[in-house]
């Protein structure tokens, strides 16, 4: 007597179980569509066909690392002014200030929000996992260009990078998920392993998310 | 039929009709009966408001001066998170599910719930949530200190190795309000009485009804949130986690995606408990019984559209800032209806003010303030300067303490002599009420000007301008706390005996539930009543 409905209302706890993680690619695309949160492809743009010679926006930059990640990047110029659609060239030197090799991943973040989706960029160091030796010293180059539907009303933006040492994410995760008991951050036995699997799901996470 | 089977029919149905409770334990962990099983949810979220009020008492005395006294920081946020979280899943939504197990079935004439074997696991699961979460507390790192709101990337990144625990804490408690939300509807659905039709349904029953879909539509949504977190934590998933493409602002909106129907879910049931107290002490019937019902399914229809409001300073674009600003006080509209109902079923009705009343007189009067305060909030511009403040704390305890826990007191006595048959001490049960009501105005009202003069929540210490008033809230809030000890005193004295009561017990109500002698006998409407 009770089953019908029983079977109708255990379907909908399933679904709406399911719809929690729905709402993660759901998020990512309304906010690609709309440009809301200030995400900024990580995949490199085709450059821009058209020029807006009468229009000048300021770009500025900054940098800042995330916790104790051993890092320093530095744009050469704080800030550029730039017409919309004209290719920009930005150098940014990078250090890995630790003494052991450690990877960088930077995300950039655009304020105001609004203007992130008018912000394309060809080529950025953000774009790719960096491995950098013991006190390393890389240079990187930004080209990007503003879109020339930027809105009207915008005349300054902000490329900010956020930097994160992402050498032990998933290593950590490896180690306690085998070792409960144990909190060393540095097994020798299965790093390599936990090395792979960090980059098989890493790629998997980008996919889903900027694919 | 043969004269041997019908013998036996016979027998069988003479020994249901004497089949009592078990004895001993036994009668209490393997019951399946409805009665039963609300009691045990009831004693359960009394236990839990105690538990909870204590760490709250902690945190008032803590504060009752500026700098740090009593505890560490560390402590201190958690038991402003262990606080939150006891309240909310142990104390008031066992206490409503408890309320919906006495009395749904009576209220439509049903001999049981309808799934009585899942009733017993959702009860029965609970003690173990509650046990891990508290356990928690005395592990190495102590348990979770992130506020109940378990922001990503404080629960993730900055939390430590209990933080599973909270997780799988919050699981179990989601499947337990899951699986009482589908047994409350597939009831109300499958067991009316003949002649029970919708729109006959006692208000109590309808908001449940609604209630329920909104815990089987939200619940699943924080158990997914509680996994992301558990999987960013411990298994290098990165929902919520920038470096590796996730958002931790997706975390609130996940978050109050379920947030918001949850206060709703904490308080619709307390609106049914009030619609019904009050035409009973006012000798009327419930003045617009139709828009009561409507107006309770637009606020749950609703509440699904204005979960940003939470996350005004986020950095929103405007439209979206204005869009929830004004959807979220489009609820007043539906609220208003409620309250002004409840004013015109008072008006001229020969009301008598017995304690049941009382609550729900002080019920409509401070949860509306709860509501004006909530619509302060909901003002985008005027949110920036109140949020994170004691504003907010003020707001949300005068529409949950005043609100929902006063609805919960009102309707344990309304009903305590139909369950316990007998009458409890007026005198204890008066003294109460107007010891709660002023404690609770002198804890709680002077939050209003510290969190308007920048006071932030959730933080141990404060600058000295505060002081005066701290000091008084902390008084307050330890005269609100000795207080709930008469109310322990007035239920255990009541359970034990008194006057017997009456199987109507109040010359004014209305229902089903009345017609059955008091205390209810084990088995009630085994045949269904004939509903006119």
């Amino acid at each position: 007597m009770h089953t019908p409905l029983l079977r109708k209302l255990v379907l909908l706890v399933l679904g709406m179980f399911a719809f929690a993680f729905a709402l993660v690619p759901l998020y990512d695309v309304f906010c690609d569509i709309t440009g809301l949160n200030g995400k900024v492809e990580l995949t490199a743009a085709e450059a821009s066909e058209e020029q807006d010679l009468a229009r000048l926006v300021d770009v500025s930059f900054t940098t800042h690392t995330q916790g104790q990640a051993p890092f320093k990047v530095k744009a050469a110029t704080y800030q550029v002014t730039v017409t919309p659609g004209t290719l920009t060239e930005v150098n940014f030197t990078a250090e890995n200030l630790s003494g052991e090799a450690r990877i960088m991943q930077a995300i950039p973040s655009v304020s105001p929000g609004m203007a992130a989706k008018y912000l394309h960029k060809l080529a950025c160091f953000c774009f790719d996992q960096q491995s950098m030796q013991a006190r390393q010293k890389m240079s990187f180059t930004l080209r990007f260009y503003v879109d020339t539907e930027l809105p009207n009303d915008i005349a300054e933006l902000t490329l900010a990078y956020t930097l994160y040492d992402i050498t032990d994410r998933n290593a950590a995760a490896y180690d306690a998920l085998l070792n409960p008991a144990k909190h060393s951050r540095h097994s020798a036995a299965g790093k390599d392993y936990a090395q792979s699997i960090q980059a098989a799901v890493y790629q998997q996470i980008r996919g889903i998310s900027h694919g | 039929m043969t004269s041997s089977t019908q013998q036996a029919a016979l027998d069988q149905e003479h020994d249901h009709g004497h089949h009592g409770p078990a004895t001993g334990i036994k009668r209490w962990l393997f019951t399946t009966n409805h009665k039963d099983i609300g009691s045990l949810y009831l004693l359960f979220s009394l236990l839990m408001f105690l538990i909870g009020g204590g760490m709250a008492m902690v945190i008032r005395a803590e504060l009752f001066q500026p700098g740090l006294q009593l505890v560490d920081p560390h402590f201190f946020n958690q038991m402003t998170t262990v606080h939150g979280l006891i309240m909310v899943f142990g104390a008031v939504m066992p206490a409503f599910t408890g309320l919906a197990n006495w009395m749904v079935p009576m209220m439509i004439g049903a001999p049981d719930m309808a799934l009585p074997r899942m009733n017993n696991w959702s009860f029965w699961i609970l003690p173990f949530a509650f046990l891990i979460l508290l356990a928690s507390l005395f592990m190495e790192g102590g348990g979770p200190a992130f506020g109940w709101t378990f922001y990503a990337p404080l629960s993730t990144t900055y939390s430590n190795d209990n933080t599973a625990l909270f997780v799988f804490a919050v699981h179990i408690m989601g499947v337990s309000s899951i699986m009482g939300a589908i047994n409350v509807i597939v009831t109300i659905v499958n067991m009316r009485a003949p002649g029970m039709t919708w729109m006959k349904l006692p208000l109590f029953v309808w908001t449940w009804l609604i209630t329920a879909f909104l815990l089987i539509a939200v619940m699943p949504v924080l158990a997914g949130a509680v996994t992301m977190v558990l999987t960013d934590k411990y298994f290098g998933t990165s929902f919520f986690d920038a470096a590796g493409g996730g958002d931790p602002v997706m975390f609130q909106h996940i978050f109050w995606f379920f947030g918001h129907p949850e206060v709703y879910i904490m308080i619709l049931p307390a609106f049914g408990v009030i619609s019904t107290i009050v035409p009973t002490f006012s000798r009327k019937k419930l003045f617009g019984y139709a828009s009561m019902v409507y107006a309770t399914s637009s606020i749950a229809l609703l509440s699904f559209i204005v979960w940003a409001h939470h996350m005004f300073t986020t950095g929103m674009p405007l439209a979206g800032e204005l869009f929830f600003m004004y959807a979220t006080m489009l609820i007043s509209v539906p609220t208003g209806v409620k309250v002004f109902n409840w004013v015109a079923t008072m008006w001229r009705g020969s009301i008598s003010f017995e304690v049941p009343m009382l609550f729900a007189i002080a019920f409509i009067v401070l949860f509306t303030l709860g509501g004006f305060s909530g619509l302060m909030l909901a003002i985008t511009p005027a949110d920036f300067q109140y949020h994170d403040t004691y504003f907010v704390v003020a707001h949300f305890h005068y529409v949950l303490v005043t609100g929902a826990v006063f609805s919960i007191m009102a309707a344990a006595y309304y009903w305590l002599p139909k369950w316990t048959g007998y009458m409890y001490s007026e005198t204890l049960a008066k003294w109460h009420f107007w010891l709660s009501l002023i404690s609770v105005n002198i804890l709680f009202f002077p939050m209003h000007f510290v969190g308007l003069a920048g006071m932030p929540r959730r933080i141990p210490d404060y600058a000295l301008q505060f002081a005066d008033f701290n000091a008084l809230i902390s008084i307050g809030g330890f005269a609100f706390g000795l207080s709930q000890l008469l109310f322990v005193a007035v239920v255990f004295k009541c359970i034990a005996g008194g006057q017997r009561a009456p199987a109507k017990v109040w010359d004014g109500a209305e229902g089903l539930e009345w017609e059955v002698a008091s205390p209810a006998p084990y088995h009630t409407f085994s045949t269904p009543p004939e509903v006119k």
